[in-house]
This record gives C-alpha cells, structure tokens and sequence, in this order.
C-alpha cells in the first residue's frame, strides 16, 4: 500500500528538512519512496508542500498526493493547515503547529489573521492535533527544532519506529545539534498521546 | 549505490556518467539546479559554465561538440525560444561529439507563469529527436542514451523535462563515468557553413537521418508496452505515465512513449488493436494525439481532458472515470492569499517605494524578483512580457506616445542578470533611435529570482573561480549614454533625487539610474565586503511609546514589519537586516537600534 505524508509551511520554516529526514529514513529501510517539492520563488514568505509517498512491498506511482489522499497532513503553519486540508483522508490525521506567520495582506494592515481555524480543521479529519511547535521546541531549548518534533510525530502516527532514526539524525544533522535533534524527535513521538 | 535525486540532480548525473566535458546554461525554474549539480563535480572532467542567455548556452556547447567533447545545455521552457535561431540552424548543421539539450517545460506554471508552452512542437518544428524521462532513473538513462543517439544520427538530441520530473525525488542507481575518448576535428564547411550551395544537401541529410531514426524509435525499450487488463489502453508520456499507473494500475494496458520525433507509429497501430478503448494521456498538447490521430485511429485525448495544465491523478479520475473531487466543508473565507514578497532587506525595496510615488509615469518592468513590485503595496509595473523587453517595450512606448502628443514618461527597469541576457540591445536601440527614456538597472549583484546564481558583472564563475566583471556603468557610457548615476537604493532622498533629475531632462537621450546593492540571500565575496561595509548593520525595533500607529512603514512591504492590533503600534522582528528603508519613512522616527553590528 501507497502511504502519504503531506507537510506544508510558510518558506524558511524547515519543512523540507523534516521531509528530506523522512526520506531517507524510508530510503534506509528499502521502502519505494518519491517526493515531490513546490518550493515557490527565491523570495521568502510564499506557501510550500512537500509530499512524501512510499510503499513497503509495491512500487509509489504518482509522487504527487490527491486530493483526500492523506494519511497525514502536517502543517507547521495554522493557516496553511487550512489551505490544504481538501488533500487529508477523512479518516486521517492534521497535525498543525500553531504559529501564526502573517502574509502580505496581513502585513500591510488590509485584513487580519483569521480566528478558529483548529475548529475547522476538525470537520475535515478523524485526528486533529494542535501544538504550539516553537514553545514546544523552546522547552527543550531550541524553537528550530520543531520541525524535527513533528517529524516525531509523524513517525509514532504512520508506525514507522522500525526505522533506526536516531542514526539518520546522527547522519544528516550538525554534529553540535544531534542532542538536541534527538530529543525534539522523542519529544514529537509522545505528542499523539496528550 | 541507490540514491533519492531529484529529476534535475539525476540529469546531472547522467551528463557527468555519460563523460561530457562541457556544460553550459542560463538559469530558470524549473531547470536552474541541472548546472548548479554539474558545477559540483571535478572541473577535470567537466566545465560549467553560467551563460549570459540561452543562445549564447547553445552555440558554446556546439563549439565544444564540434571540437570533439561531449555537450550539453540545459534550460526553462521560454529558454528555447531566446535560443531559437541556434536551435535551427544547427538542425541541419549536426554536430560532432554528442551534444544534448534539456529543456524543462512547466504545464502547471507554478513558478515564472509567463508560458505554459508544450516544447515538443519546437522540436518537430526544428527536427529534433527528444526523450521524455518519467522519472529521475530515467532522467540519468535517457540523458546518456541521448549522447548515444547524437553521435549515431549527427544530431543534437533534446530531452524534455516537466517540473513535477525535474523537482521530484525518486530512487536512482548511480553508476561510473564513463571514460570518453574525443572525437578529432576536421574542418568540413559543407557541414557547418549552411550557404545556399550547402544547404540542400544538409537538408536532405536531416530527412534521410529522420528515417533511420524511425527505426530505433520502432525498436527502442524506451517505446514500449506494459499489457495488463486490455479494456483500456493508455499511450502517455513523461510524468502522465506515473499519473496514469496510480489511477489504473493493472486495470488497463500502457504504451509508454520515452522517445519521439519520429513516432512508432506501427507500435501504436499494434497497441490500438489489442486494447477495446484507447486514450491518450501526454502534458500539454496533443503531440502524439494529432499523429495518432491523422493516422487514423479512433482514439480519446483532449476531447475529454484538459487543454491546459497538469494531469494529475485527480483530474485522469475526474474526468476519465466521472470520479467526483472530494471537497471538504469548511470556511473558505478564513485562507488568505499569501503572494511572494520582497525578503526583508531586498535592495529593491527603497527603489521601488520611491517609483511607486511618481504619478503619470508609465513602468516597464521585466522579469525578476523586481516583477513582484508590480502588486501590493508598490502597484508599480506597467509591462513584463520577457526577459529583455522593459528596455525595449519601454522605447516603443514613448515613440508611441510622443506621436500622440502625450506627456507620459517613461521609466524602464530590469536586474543586472536580465539586462546582460538580452537587455543590452534594448538599450543600444533606445540610444541609437533616442528617445527620452529613463532606464533603471537593478543591480544587485546576482541573480536572484532563480537562487542567486553568478552572472557576467557578479565576479565569480559557476564553479566558483574569481571572473572578469563586466563593468555596466563603462558598457552603458560605451552604448553612448550620457547620463549615468550609480545610487544606493537603501538611500530613499538619493533614489528620488536621481529619479527626478532623470525625468526633467527633454531631449537628450535615454538616460540610466544603477542602484548598486547586494540581493540579501548572496553570498558575499571578498569584493562585496569592501564595497558595501554597512552591509547586514544594525537590526532594528520600534519604540512603542513613539510610535502613532499610521501604519505609514507598513507600506513598505517589509515581511519583518507588523502591525499590532492590540498595542496599535507597528513591530519589527529578527528578520529585519537594518536597511533602513523604515526608519526613513516613518514620520516620528520610532525605529531604534536594537542590535548593533559587531
Ligand atoms: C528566457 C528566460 N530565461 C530565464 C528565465 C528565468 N528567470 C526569470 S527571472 C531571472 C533572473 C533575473 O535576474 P535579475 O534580472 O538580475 O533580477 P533579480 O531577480 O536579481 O532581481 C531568470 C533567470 C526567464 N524568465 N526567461
Ligand atoms: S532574493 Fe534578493 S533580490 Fe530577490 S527579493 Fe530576496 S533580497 Fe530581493
Ligand atoms: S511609521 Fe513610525 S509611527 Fe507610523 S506605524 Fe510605523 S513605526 Fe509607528
């Protein structure tokens, strides 16, 4: 079976580590895996996804997710959760990080960040966790850590503990922030159960 | 070793397995890292090298084809047509050691926007045979296998990339370069000076190579038939095939074209009869349809599909098997559109907020971070058609208006990269044909819409050795312009003075403003740290008891300003790079150091 891990953000934010880790992981273990990136333009600020798909026994066809197609929709932003959430499986899981990054509308004054957004989101799927990922990270000591806390997350949630992840931190992450990478991850794998 | 690479890294890949020696390209999403990865193996075995445009990319890498190298170039979709005349000409020319060209169309226009063009019609236009990888381990095969093609048929051979190919990650398995002995060289002007008592005989070569190629498309695995449940049978091509095989799966028959131009056409014709319904699936005209089409075989294809855009899976169950998109009910009206923005610190800021100002003065942008100015909070950019044309489009346009009687002035503006790439002459005609332009460029030291790569004037090559820099204000003064002025566009009162001086000025000729300041996201050389010392200086707050909540800074458009509703006060956060365009603006001059430069 085709699995797929949606992550999306704001630019800057680090989604595409937390994918690129994920990835490797899958890679390690001998899972087919594709990825497919829209990263926008150089210029900071714009919307990015990051779709992961793999399969343990068949090959991943499309590297793009469908519409409803899944399982996991993990948004480091509170209003990308919403903007993407036409591609969640109904009985899959959002899980959003609740910082809130003001785009150019918002900025210059014309409209204000919209209000209610979790609610939403619990129409659309089984499984909607909301963490304040930078304070989460900050408790551990580091609020860029988050993205490797809600790689943790998605982890636990798909059931991929098999994989040696502390070994793929240990090889993809500055020698100096293992630790603390490493216990972001940890921290992320016991969130589900709040 | 199997590797995850994205399509783009995979064609690098193939270029350095394949023994090439020569790279060269200009950058453009969604093709810009294929040389960036290039650029990172041993300058021994390959050179990479930026060209200032795409033309100038093609005919040095059929100098180096011609002298007995392996060749290749790569760029976006609209690379092709700043690069068309090479492209045809050398049609008929061939080439020596095998050269390949990759050029990434964009179906879905999720980057530039500016043509969604299907490339493959150029190639049949301009005799090309060309590959179309569906992934990035048949990115790397056919890359090499088009190297293969070139020197057997004398041809340079295109491979056609899609975004979703050149920016997916998928498995590879990578192997060793191969050693590439170089072909000799020998003169041969039959071969490579294309006058009329040539030409017929290059012709007629190109007809005759169009034959043989016939075959191998007829026989070539690339061309070929996955049998399942034959109900349905499905031709597709590129990334369509990967969308086709998620929807189907064994529920239907697959003919996957990987080469064209010639089409199988007896391949088709023995696929068709062995299926009851026949679609095809290809991004984004109907290449292989028409053909199929005029061959006469009843066939499925954009009578049912779109005419524009990508064929992702949910559009195929959409609109093949009446699938209905799932939308889920939710408040809509709570997503709020996020467009790019100028980085915090972007020297184009200080420019554009002054231009912004000017009333009854018509911009001719250009394409590049600066195109952005065009929409909030700036609303300055008139015109962007491409790369090149601000220059150009806004000579015409004051020729237009002064046969009118009208008083409209004209400000032209383009990036360093830009106008290096074909700007150059647009200027030489505003001189030459003198009209009372002011032309404005950008230059921020790189290019920076596509990821800050090296230009002509940045003073470094692709692979990092230190260039000769070309000097822009001599080039301007060497055009014949005679009013030039270097400003800071950080300094708001020297970009309004130099703007207003230019615009006063009746009747002589074209003038030039530069504002000189690095892009934010550059890495800084040597050079750039003497010139520009106060670069990344102070970061700055806003002191809240000062502050009259005006909202005048927030016009700037600065992604490290805020506006608290509660406090009625305006923020600044880490981002800020101290440019201090702000604090220039604001009336009570709120802003603050908070962090000094160390
Ligand atoms: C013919 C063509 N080639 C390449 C591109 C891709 N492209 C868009 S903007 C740009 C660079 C612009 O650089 P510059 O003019 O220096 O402006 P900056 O982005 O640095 O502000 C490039 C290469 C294009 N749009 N058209
Ligand atoms: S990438 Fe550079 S030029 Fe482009 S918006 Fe950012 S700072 Fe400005
Ligand atoms: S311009 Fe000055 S006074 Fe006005 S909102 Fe900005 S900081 Fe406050």
């Amino acid at each position: 079976m085709t699995k797929s891990v949606l992550l999306v953000g704001v630019g800057g934010q680090g989604t595409i580590t937390a994918s690129k880790l994920l990835t490797l992981g899958l890679l390690e273990s001998g899972y087919d895996v594709k990825m497919n990136e829209i990263h926008g333009m150089s210029q900071r600020g714009g919307s990015v996804s990051s779709d992961v798909r793999y399969n343990d026994t068949g090959k991943v066809h499309s590297p793009v997710i469908s519409l409803g197609g899944a399982d996991i929709l993990v948004s480091f932003e509170e209003m990308e959760a919403l903007r993407w959430c036409d591609y969640v499986k109904p009985e899959g899981a959002i899980i959003v990080s609740t910082e809130r990054i003001a785009g150019l509308p918002i900025m210059t004054g014309r409209m204000e960040y919209p209000e209610g957004i979790v609610d939403e989101l619990k129409k659309v799927a089984k499984t909607v966790l909301a963490i304040d990922g930078p304070a989460e990270a900050e408790k551990i000591g580091n609020s860029r850590v988050t993205n490797v806390i809600l790689l943790g997350v998605i982890v636990k949630y798909m059931g991929l503990e098999n994989i040696d992840w502390h070994k793929i931190i240990r090889e993809n992450i500055k020698p100096a922030f293992i630790d603390l990478n490493i216990k972001a991850f940890e921290l992320g794998k016991t969130l589900l159960d709040r | 070793m199997r590797r995850l690479l994205t399509g783009n890294e995979a064609v690098a890949r193939g270029v350095w397995e394949a023994g090439a020696g020569y790279a060269a390209a200009y950058p453009g999403t969604p093709s810009t890292e294929i040389l960036e990865n290039i650029a990172m193996y041993d300058k021994k075995d390959i050179t990479a090298e930026w060209a200032p445009n795409e033309k100038v990319a093609v005919e040095s890498s059929l100098g180096a084809s011609m002298a007995g190298i392996r060749s290749f170039v790569s760029m976006k979709c609209v690379g092709v047509n700043a690069s068309a005349d090479p492209w045809m000409c050398m049609s008929y020319s061939g080439c020596n050691a095998g050269m390949v060209i990759a050029v990434a169309d964009e179906p879905g226009q999720q980057s530039s926007g500016q043509t969604a063009q299907d490339n493959r019609t150029f190639f049949k236009f301009a005799k090309y045979p060309f590959f179309e990888p569906s992934d990035s381990q048949e990115a790397k095969d056919m890359v090499k296998e088009a190297f293969r093609i070139s020197e057997a048929s004398d041809t340079a051979v295109a491979v056609r990339l899609t975004t979703r190919v050149c920016h997916s990650k998928t498995i590879v398995e990578l192997e060793d370069r191969q050693e590439y002995e170089p072909r000799n060289y020998e003169r041969n002007p039959a071969k490579y000076v294309p006058v009329p008592g040539h030409s017929p005989a290059l012709l007629e070569k190109v007809m005759s190579k169009a034959d043989r190629l016939r075959e191998y498309s007829e026989n070539t695995p690339f061309n070929r038939e996955e049998i399942y449940d034959t109900k349905i049978g499905i031709i597709c091509s590129g990334v369509s095939y990967c969308y086709a095989k998620e929807v189907f799966g064994e529920n239907a028959s697959y003919l996957k074209i990987g080469f064209l131009n010639p089409i199988p056409m007896n391949k088709i014709r023995a696929f068709a009869q062995k299926v009851d319904k026949l679609y095809i699936i290809e991004e984004t005209d109907p290449i292989i349809e028409d053909e199929v089409r005029l061959a006469g075989i009843p066939c499925h294809g954009k009578d049912v599909l779109p005419k524009t855009g990508e064929l992702l899976p949910d559009v195929l169950r959409e609109k093949i098997l009446g699938v209905e998109i799932p939308k889920v009910d939710v408040d809509r009206g709570k997503i709020l559109p996020r467009p790019p923005m100028l980085c915090s610190g972007c020297p184009h800021r200080g420019f554009f907020y002054e231009l912004g100002k000017l009333k009854n003065v018509m911009v001719s942008s250009d394409i590049g971070c600066y195109t952005l100015a065009w929409g909030e909070p700036f609303h300055t950019g008139d015109a962007g058609i491409c790369m090149g044309s601000s220059l150009s489009v806004g000579h015409g346009f004051k020729k237009g208006m002064d046969k009118k009687n009208g008083n409209t002035k004209v400000v032209s503006v383009l990036g360093d990269s830009t106008f290096l790439h074909t700007g150059v002459q647009s200027l030489m005609t505003a001189v030459y044909n003198n009209s009372d332009t002011v032309n404005v460029i950008l230059d921020n030291r790189i290019t920076a819409m596509t990821g800050q790569q090296e230009n002509p004037s940045s003073g470094l090559t692709a692979q990092g050795d230190a260039a000769v820099e070309t000097d822009i204000p001599a080039l301007c003064r060497a055009l014949g312009v005679k009013h030039i002025v270097t400003v800071n566009p950080n300094d708001l009162p020297a970009v309004r003075t130099a703007l207003k001086e230019a615009l006063a000025r009746e009747g002589e000729g074209p003038s030039v403003i530069i504002t000189r300041w690095p892009c934010v996201l550059k890495k800084l050389s040597q050079a750039d740290k003497e010139e520009f010392p106060s670069l990344y200086a102070d970061k700055y707050d806003i002191d809240k008891d000062k502050c009259i909540g005006c909202k005048q800074c927030l016009k700037v458009g600065c992604p490290a300003i805020t506006f608290n509703s509660e406090t009625k006060t305006a923020e600044i956060n880490d981002d800020c790079k101290g440019c201090t365009v702000c604090c220039q603006v604001c009336p009570k001059q709120a802003m603050y150091i908070k962090e000094a430069r160390a």
